[in-house]
């Protein structure tokens, strides 16, 4: 008896400790293959911004060969930016527009979302289906009446048409923070309304502070699209260079005869410092955020 | 309810609503309105709108010169830009569910060029695809390939913006990632204990998971390929070497037309030419366009509103 077991028992020992290496290697293999593969992913999306910022610190001829690495460190092209370019305008400019674009849209879009969210009334479910039609609509739709609107009032030429319409709040945060208002508990508000809390309290003393991550999450993405707009400030201020933003700066960057790959460099690299400082710093709010543009369900 | 309540809560229903009902009114309703009326019209902005009918559609369906590629470009980046979008976003949140350290690191690496400002994107794309002194093609020839002049050429213009648009996955990457953690582990096992290989499961398992994500992708891509502006229009700058100071004109689509969109011919005939009448019929084919695509979405989306 004890013999049979031990003759039965060897083969499938080894069996199973073959088969245990074996998956042992496949699992060391998978483990190399999809490192290797992250990391060739990682120098490709890192390749472009360290490229722009080698060629940022070459000299203007060096800048206009084919070397990669710069034999001369010239810092100064960005104080030489500077004093070739309304750099700090732009800048001054950029922020006006997304922080007043900003404040407004939170002003605007939060009463609304907690509308859709909370209130039951007739015609709610078409009202969240306009708020997701209008998302979807390319602003290039609507942009050439909006245009002569605001030409009317001679607001052509300003950052105003692109700030006033946020205050009659935006779309795609009301459509975020109403999805995240959908999550939250009501009892809290209920236990308020019952206190004699009016709505307007509620919504301000226990619903708000409750909201904090997505409130932080919409402002950055409007912050965000506001520093990054193109469409809109060169629709609005193109011609007026006085009320240009970075985005328009840049683009139209161009040292006096030819492309000065340098300062264009040094000018790109200023441009995307801060959106990636700022990311950095605010990390989870926005992966969280990004998160609840997707989809639940 | 008695009336006087339900009176008070309609009071205050319209009252948290009404900063977007406004809005809805002004930014909304009424220039949707305004452009079908300047469809019919010739206007420049400097004398008041003369109504001409249906010219301005004829001009659409026979005479404009460019529309026709531009719609042909618009549709080449649907059917192009937005596939391989999905595929490598799909791909790139694939490898990272399964890498156990330093996965917040690779996360935060390759989301961050989506932040990157289109504009300033744009640049560094065209200096790294540069033909003559460029990175891409210093590396393509030191490999002895010759590489193609990119955005100076035009067949390789659209098939560089798609790789500057690959470079900016980081938002499909998020949502992919996330959608591709919630696929319950019982599933894979089910499956594995029926035998299924790796592709069985990502087809039989993976992808019908994640149908709901992938659907809100390939329209809102769409809807977002529809609007293609910003990089098409700074890579033609940027590429023609045309020195923009205000008021000079750049053609548009540089090289060749190779990159112009419907956008584009818009902004070009309503605000370089003021052809209001003319670019408000663009308009409304973008519109009924991006409608199609949005009905598209909100049909299938009834697990993306949630309980409403």
């Amino acid at each position: 008896m004890a013999v049979l077991t031990t003759q039965r028992s060897v083969p499938e020992a080894s069996a199973y400790v073959a088969g245990r290496r074996r998956a042992r290697q496949r699992r060391f293999l998978s483990f190399v293959g999809t490192h290797a593969i992250a990391l060739a992913l990682a120098v490709m999306f890192a390749a472009p911004v360290v490229f722009v910022f080698l060629t940022s610190v070459m000299t203007d001829n060096q800048a206009l060969t084919s070397d990669l690495w710069p034999h001369q460190w010239v810092w100064s092209n960005y104080r030489t930016l500077f004093s070739q370019a309304p750099v700090l305008t732009w800048l001054r400019n950029t922020m006006l527009y997304a922080f007043a674009a900003t404040a407004l849209m939170l002003l605007s879009s939060v009463p609304v979302a907690y509308a859709l969210a909370r209130f039951r009334f007739a015609g709610r479910r078409f009202a969240l289906l306009a708020v997701i039609a209008t998302m979807m609509l390319p602003p290039q739709v609507v942009a050439v009446p909006l245009y002569v609107l605001w030409s009317r009032y001679h607001l052509t030429g300003t950052l105003w048409p692109l700030i006033i319409p946020m205050m009659f709040g935006d779309a795609f945060s009301i459509f975020l923070l109403r999805q995240f208002l959908v999550s939250l508990p009501s009892e809290y508000a209920d236990a308020a309304r019952c206190d004699g809390c009016g709505e307007l309290g509620v919504l301000l003393r226990v619903v708000l502070p409750m909201m904090k991550p997505a409130l932080a999450a919409v402002a950055l993405f409007q912050f965000f699209y506001s520093w990054n707009d193109y469409y809109g400030p060169l629709l609005y201020v193109g011609e007026t260079p006085q009320n240009w933003t970075l985005s328009i700066g840049l683009s139209s960057f161009r040292a006096v005869r030819h492309v000065q790959w340098n300062l264009t460099m040094a000018a790109t690299l200023l441009v995307m410092m801060p959106v990636i400082v700022v990311f950095l710093l605010a990390q989870r709010v926005f992966v969280e955020g990004v998160t609840l543009t997707g989809v639940k369900g | 309810m008695t009336a006087v309540a339900a009176r008070r809560h309609r009071v205050r229903v319209l009252l948290f609503l009404s900063p977007w009902l406004a809005g809805v009114g002004l930014f909304l309703v009424y220039p949707l309105l305004a452009t079908v009326y300047f469809s019919f019209t010739q206007y420049d902005l400097l004398s008041s709108p003369v109504w001409v009918g249906l010219r301005n559609w004829e001009f659409l369906l026979h005479k404009d010169p460019h529309v026709g590629q531009a719609m042909r470009n618009t549709l080449w980046l649907v059917v192009v830009m937005v596939p391989l979008r999905v595929c490598f976003g799909l791909g790139v949140a694939g490898v990272l569910t399964r890498i156990r350290s330093g996965a917040g690191l690779y996360r935060t690496l390759f989301y961050l060029p989506y932040l990157v400002p289109p504009v300033a994107g744009t640049l560094a794309f065209v200096f790294l695809l540069n033909p003559g002194t460029g990175p891409v093609n210093h590396f393509l020839h030191g490999i002895g390939i010759n590489g193609p002049a990119w955005f100076n050429d035009p067949r390789w213009a659209k098939p560089a913006l798609v790789l500057l648009s690959l470079w900016g996955i980081g938002d499909l990457m998020v949502i992919f990632l996330a959608s591709l953690l919630d696929v319950p582990a019982e599933l894979y096992e089910a499956a594995a204990l029926d035998g299924a290989g790796g592709w069985q499961r990502f087809r039989y398992v993976t992808l019908p998971a994640m149908s709901p994500v992938l659907v809100f992708a390939g329209v809102t891509g769409v809807i977002a390929s529809l609007q293609y502006f910003t990089q098409a229009m700074v890579a033609a700058r940027v590429a023609s070497g045309a020195t923009d100071a205000p008021g000079t004109q750049v053609s548009p689509g540089y090289p060749d037309f190779s990159t112009l969109t419907l956008p584009q011919w818009l902004f070009e005939e309503g605000f370089r030419q003021y052809n209001i009448g003319y670019a408000c019929v663009l308009a409304l084919v973008l519109f009924v366009v991006a409608l199609g695509f949005t009905a598209v979405l909100l049909r299938r989306g009834a697990g993306l509103i949630g309980e409403a």
